[in-house]
């Protein structure tokens, strides 16, 4: 860790004469921060999508886990009397918090948006429906399903998990695309950097060649590539989160349409979240830079 | 100083130099001859281990090259002076900043009255802030020269310093390099002007190695 900071230290102080030895560049350093923004700009795209699927898949498994139902399916004659039986089964199951069964109006309420307000619901046979809330242990669902059964034969228990599973396996694959997208978008710029380095040092090759036969060290010659990408990128890095972190404070707010969506944005310290790709950006760059320098250098006298 | 033993240099499949041996002690003063294309360059260039031998043996300051790390290659290199015959500068860096380049190189100060005494020995005291492509042939070589000997090194090697040249100028750089054997330092000038060979002979106690056939000859003292 000390050898890392000190190799940052000698990054920014130590080497202003590696700094000049290498003429400056034009119009390339450009495209190198241009490609730094830009790979920046993607990257906290990446990041908000990751961030946003893991809410969402939180808020999913969160809201979806603690109710369940029972829906009660019987001749109209028995439906009363297996609601109370169901009712006295999930009283005495352990882990049910409350069970309760819902009125007819509610049932209605909930029936209303499919069919309209005018339909006469109470004429039609509507399953009879139960809400569960589960408490802190949760419940045995199979248990669950195995004494109803037996006691209520038209009773059929639904813990939502054949809701919950694809919309959180849904979720937490974006998130994983997101996370491969940063890393891939790393990647990207480490090639990218790499090329544009590569090229920097053919370029200079008879600059290289007259610093070797005075007797600099690879790593004094290195760090005057080093130290200029490193800073390149960072700037760039910093142009494009600062960018990409205004787009998403403008986006649309999703609270009003009420969905599903969460919204493809920050929430409270995750808006730090984006401070840290230029420091990668930056990173990325001086490693690649490394990387290749000396690797250029070695095969040369 | 710089130990050849039965070294060898084979470029694209042919011996261009075979069978070298050579030692040079401190203080001596050695010119090297020979007709263009015979390897004068390539000897020089695996004196200062820019090339390594591809048989026998190479010591500088009493190390094997072949153990040598790039590092300490480096290292070893701020010892050895060497004045190109196409002298080599950061066109975009000022005379003083290329002059000083060994030491930038190195991490170590610069001290600037050593460097106002040396471009003064060198006589490029009015060209301090010049970019080297405004220098002229022969203030290119003494730049180089300064740059050489600015580490203060043990040995100085000189590819052809005075080829571009006229007889004025290379007269004044053999002095200079001849001022440099006086204090004590190694001298190796790779040359085919036999003029500036004959010329050295009434300054300074110098040695004439001459290369033909790839081989390594010590000449005659009468040359």
């Amino acid at each position: 860790m000390n050898a890392f900071l000190s190799r940052i230290r000698a990054l920014f102080d130590g080497d202003r004469a590696s700094h000049s030895v290498v003429p400056p560049s034009g119009y390339t350093a450009n495209l190198t921060v241009f490609t730094a923004a830009a790979m920046s700009f993607l990257a906290v795209f990446a990041i908000a999508l990751s961030v946003a699927t893991d809410r969402l898949a939180d808020h999913w498994a969160g809201e979806l886990a603690r109710t369940a139902t029972v829906r009660i399916s019987a001749p109209a004659d028995q439906v009363a009397a297996q609601t109370q039986a169901a009712l006295r089964v999930l009283e005495t199951t352990p882990g049910v918090a409350e069970a309760r069964a819902f009125e007819a109006e509610e049932q209605m309420a909930l029936l209303t948006p499919w069919f309209g307000p005018d339909l006469p619901v109470e004429t039609l046979p509507i399953p009879q429906l139960i809400e569960v809330v589960e408490d802190e242990q949760g419940l045995d669902a199979e248990g669950l399903k195995l004494r109803l059964a037996a006691e209520v034969p038209g009773a059929i228990f639904d813990d939502h998990t054949r809701w919950r599973r694809p919309l959180v396996a849904a979720a937490s694959r974006l998130q994983t695309l997101g996370l491969v997208s940063i890393v891939i978008i790393a990647g990207a710029t480490a090639a990218m950097i790499t090329l544009a380095a590569n090229s920097a040092l053919a370029a200079n090759a008879q600059i290289i060649g007259v610093l070797r036969l005075v007797g600099a060290r690879d790593i004094f010659i290195a760090r005057a590539f080093v130290r200029r990408f490193t800073f390149r990128a960072f700037a760039g890095g910093v142009l494009g989160a600062v960018l990409a972190t205004i787009a998403l404070l403008f986006l649309p707010n999703t609270e009003e349409a009420g969905g599903f969506l969460t919204g493809l944005s920050f929430v409270g310290w995750n808006w730090l979240l984006p401070l840290a790709v230029p420091f990668l950006a930056g990173f990325v760059a001086y490693a690649a830079t490394r990387f290749a320098a000396l690797r250029v250098l070695k095969g040369l006298t | 100083m710089i130990e050849l033993k039965n070294a060898a240099y084979n470029y694209g499949g042919r011996d261009l130099l075979s069978g070298l041996s050579l030692k040079l002690s401190p203080g001596s003063f050695h010119f090297l001859t020979g007709p263009s294309g015979a390897g004068k360059t390539t000897f020089l260039k695996l004196c200062y281990m820019e090339l390594q031998a591809t048989a026998g043996q190479v010591n500088v300051f009493g190390k094997d090259v072949t153990t040598l790390s790039r590092d300490e290659i480096a290292k070893t290199r701020s010892r050895i002076g060497v004045v190109h015959q196409e002298c080599k500068f950061l066109d975009h860096l000022p005379l003083t900043a290329n002059v000083c380049l060994p030491l930038t190189a190195t991490g170590r100060e610069v001290n600037p009255d050593d460097l106002r005494d040396l471009l003064a020995w060198v006589g490029l005291d009015g060209h301090a802030d010049s970019l080297p492509p405004q220098l002229s042939g022969g203030e290119r070589q003494r730049a180089a020269l300064a740059r050489a000997v600015i580490m203060a090194p043990d040995i100085i090697l000189a590819d052809e310093p005075t080829g571009n040249v006229d007889w004025e100028m290379s007269q004044r750089l053999l002095r200079l390099l001849v001022e440099l054997n006086k204090m004590g330092k190694t001298i190796m000038i790779a040359t085919h002007d036999l003029n500036l060979i004959r010329a050295a002979k009434n300054q300074v106690n110098s040695r004439v190695l001459r290369i033909s056939n790839h081989k390594l000859q010590l000449a005659g003292a009468d040359l």
